[in-house]
């Protein structure tokens, strides 16, 4: 199965041929004599760590820059794109995970957006709002043309870049982590759409960390790391070990580390706690325990973790710590009780980017590691340099957080908190958007909290991650507890049943 | 798990080209410049070419001359350097230190007032003005830009009610001396309190962790909301030093000025944001330093005493900070790009 050509297929083709494309940044050999080829009506998974170099491919392909070695042939024709403008006219457009659109222009507005249609030397709204449908219900999208793309769902926003790619008479759509932020009713739909418009002859390729999507959409697979092709399988159904292994270049034996026996006595106890997108939850976590909250995304989750953070107010309920009630006034009495939270969104709440790591480090600690206010850089460095080592950060004190991989990030927020020896860590997606060697690395970390004896609440959409971990499962469904399994029955299937009730 | 068998990626560890030549400085000086060796370049060789082109700029008066001129710029700058660190702006600085002019004067010449107690309120005033803007950008959830805004104008109008636009003149000289009798040889009082105020914001940005919680907040606020700091008190709070601070500004100038009149401080709020961005801060926040602010109004000081004795008329002076600014802020941003 497993075939490392430097050779795709021979002879003219009607796809796109990629040859030999090398890419250097700086010290960075970003790509390598990198070969891919797409057919007609197909999609090409394209897989990799972070940084092994998939964003340099779709951006070579879609213009944003040039190869610096390397050809590439379009239908046959020699293919140079030099601008993104350029990608877009020959039919290979780019939906980035991050959505382009601007959030204050209607969505016909932003379809048509550096080609406004006109009409007399006036903008011809009419016909730019029936084209933009036109492409929407395609999609099987129904929503108004004229509605501002703020008001859009994220999945929405999405199929709206799909639409205006369509417009643009796409043959090629490179889609880059399309479902990090879709549910899975959202992307069922995604895939439906996919495989439509494959059968119209269109062609994709699928750039994404989750395997188990791979193997529902793709139909073929090409693994990539360091820069280099290094595998290519002519289905998509690759056993995800063997996938993983070619991802990191080494055996990974076992995914999810053995958390130990959760304790008796009860750390964090939440009583019918209700909120603006969650009602009547109650659970308790004991010490040395992980309890993971499942559900469909919508369910509440985050939303119920940040309000047991003291993070967003609550209408009703109680939570306590080792018996104690907090007032939920705000996320500082909850840290100084005990509870911390290392949250969904790294980028914008975990950690300050352009702040060294010690800076990110010291921040939540500012009040022990200060004597009368006064901080020492050198306790703020040795505060940093212990988290560091700890965690098994790769960098210096003194390294902006921005510099990092997303998994070193993440083990930075953790650090953060860890200097406060605190009772009960909330993790809300802990590895979202890292990718799988570093993942490991993370779920370790999280075992070795439940196992020093703190409790732990590990907030997941990927399944697997929270029946992995956790010894218990709390599940979440439009905003109500559905139920709490423990470890033994909680399967696929049961958690599943009760997310979707 | 074994993590051997796959070398680290090459951005951990980014090369950075300017280590080597920090290494040459002693570490007190490098500690000191952190961030600001470019505009402090930028100072030393302005100096340079202006002692080549007079020499008087580099007698000890001139330098003195130059420090009493900056003496209200550089306190508008302190509290504005926290400001901007902070993410936010104060476009009411200028106002509001026009405003304590004219409390002192009005005070003290109309209401009786003994003069010190005029300056205190006048201080105090000017510190509400500043809370208002912290309340008002915390509470209300205005624009930073358009609370301040708002700010500027309010003050301004009010420092017209007061004498309905008249300036009031005559100080007694026991209060004007403080901004120009020189102790030791060097310090005025004004000058005096001015450096140890720098002082104080250059440890409290740095060594306090109130300072520290800043630039996080500038980072991202969500974050340091997080991670426990109270955001909205801290806010309020930079925002009223910054008020008091303009205040005292305003007691500075009055003595400077022999008087009281409503139009002072216009556009210093343009200056104020030009020194501190000169100085290396970065306008959407969490970037900035005091010795960098500190450099910034020396900057803007020297340059506009070196073209004032070189005879260049007000308007082309303008023209030439314009360029300055524009300089600074794009070397500025080539050397991050190069720093990534």
């Amino acid at each position: 199965m497993r075939d490392v050509s430097r050779h795709p297929a021979a002879g003219p083709s009607q796809g796109l041929v990629v040859r030999g494309i090398s890419k250097r940044f700086g010290v960075t050999q970003a790509l390598d004599r990198f070969d891919l080829e797409v057919r007609p009506g197909e999609v090409v998974a394209l897989l990799g760590e972070n940084g092994a170099g998939k964003s340099t491919v779709s951006n070579v392909i879609a213009g944003t820059f040039p190869s610096d070695t390397g050809e590439m042939t379009w239908q046959g024709q020699p293919y140079e794109p030099k601008t993104p403008g350029d990608a877009i006219s020959h039919g290979i457009g780019l939906i980035h995970q991050e959505m382009r659109l601007l959030p204050d222009l209607s969505v016909a507005e932003n379809v048509f957006l550096g080609r406004l249609l006109h009409r007399g030397g006036r903008i011809d709204r009419g016909e730019m709002n029936r084209r933009a449908r036109e492409q929407l219900r395609r999609l099987g999208l129904d929503i108004s043309p004229t509605r501002l793309v703020r008001t859009l769902r994220v999945a929405e926003q999405q199929q709206v870049e799909i639409a205006k790619a369509l417009t643009l008479n796409a043959r090629l759509l490179i889609l880059d982590e399309p479902t990090a932020a879709l549910g899975g009713e959202e992307t069922d739909h995604l895939f439906e759409r996919i495989d439509a418009l494959r059968d119209e002859g269109m062609s994709f390729i699928y750039v994404s960390h989750r395997l188990e999507e791979i193997a529902r959409i793709c139909d073929r697979v090409v693994v990539m790391r360091d820069g280099q092709l290094v595998a290519t399988h002519d289905t998509a159904q690759v056993p995800v070990v063997q996938l993983v292994e070619e991802m990191v270049g080494r055996s990974i034996e076992r995914i999810f580390p053995d958390t130990g026996t959760a304790g008796a006595r009860e750390v964090l106890r939440v009583r019918n706690l209700t909120g603006p997108s969650f009602q009547d939850v109650s659970f308790s976590v004991h010490e040395s325990e992980v309890l993971g909250i499942a559900g469909i995304v919508g369910a509440g989750r985050t939303e119920l973790v940040r309000a047991v953070a003291g993070v967003d107010p609550v209408t009703g309920g109680t939570v306590s710590v080792e018996g104690r009630a907090l007032r939920l006034r705000g996320p500082k009495e909850a840290i100084e009780a005990g509870v911390v939270l290392v949250p969904e969104d790294r980028k914008g709440q975990g950690a300050v980017l352009d702040l060294s790591i010690g800076d990110n480090v010291a921040l939540p600690n500012l009040d022990r590691i200060s004597h009368r206010g006064w901080l020492s850089p050198r306790r703020v460095a040795a505060v940093a340099g212990e988290a560091i080592s700890l965690m098994t950060v790769k960098g210096r004190a003194g390294q902006p957080v921005r510099t990092l991989s997303g998994g070193n990030q993440q083990k930075v927020v953790i650090a953060k908190w860890l200097e406060r020896k605190p009772k009960v860590v909330i993790l809300d997606e802990p590895t979202r958007g890292i990718d799988v060697g570093a993942r490991a690395a993370i779920y370790e970390v999280i075992a070795d909290l439940a196992r020093s004896g703190m409790a732990v609440v590990v907030v997941s959409s990927d399944l697997d991650e929270v029946l992995g971990l956790s010894h218990r499962v709390l599940v979440l469904s439009r905003g109500r507890q559905r139920g709490i399994l423990p470890a033994a029955e909680a399967t696929d299937a049961a958690v599943m049943r009760l997310a979707t009730a | 798990m074994s993590t051997t068998g796959k070398a680290a990626p090459a951005v951990d560890t980014p090369p950075s080209p300017s280590d080597a030549h920090r290494a040459r400085l002693p570490s007190w000086v490098t500690g000191i410049l952190t961030g600001s060796r470019g505009p402090a370049l930028g100072l030393l060789a302005m100096c340079v070419v202006f002692f080549i082109a007079t020499p008087y700029f580099l007698t000890q008066s001139n330098l003195l001359n130059i420090v009493d001129q900056t003496a209200v710029l550089g306190l508008l700058a302190l509290g504005m350097t926290a400001v901007i660190v902070m993410g936010g702006i104060d476009l009411s600085v200028g106002a509001t230190l026009a405003l304590a002019t004219m409390v002192v004067g009005w005070l003290s010449h109309d209401q009786g007032w003994p003069l010190w107690l005029s300056a205190v309120a006048a201080i105090a005033v000017a510190g509400a003005c500043g809370l208002a803007n912290g309340l008002g950008i915390t509470y209300t959830k205005l624009p930073p830009f358009i609370a301040t805004l708002a700010m500027m104008s309010i003050a301004r109008g009010l420092a017209n009610v007061i004498t309905d636009g008249q300036q009031i003149v005559g100080f007694p000289d026991w209060f004007d001396n403080l901004s120009t009798i020189r102790y030791v040889g060097v310090f005025t009082v004004c000058t005096a309190v001015l450096a140890a105020l720098y002082v104080a914001g250059w440890a409290y940005m740095r060594y306090r962790s109130g300072g520290r919680a800043l630039y996080a907040m500038g980072g991202s606020a969500e974050v340091a909301r997080l991670a426990g700091i109270k955001v909205k008190q801290r806010t309020v709070l930079v925002y009223t030093v910054t008020g008091l601070l303009a205040g005292l500004a305003g007691v500075f100038l009055t003595m400077r000025l022999d008087s009281s009149q409503p139009s002072a401080g216009t556009g210093y709020e343009l200056d104020t944001i030009a020194a501190v961005v000169i100085g290396g801060a970065s306008l959407s926040g969490g970037v900035g330093s005091i010795t960098g602010t500190l450099i910034g109004v020396l900057i803007i000081g020297v340059l506009r005493n070196g073209l004032n004795l070189l005879g260049v008329s007000p308007f082309i002076q303008q023209i030439v900070i314009g360029l300055v600014i524009a300089l600074a802020v794009m070397l500025d941003v080539l050397r991050r790009r190069e720093a990534r």
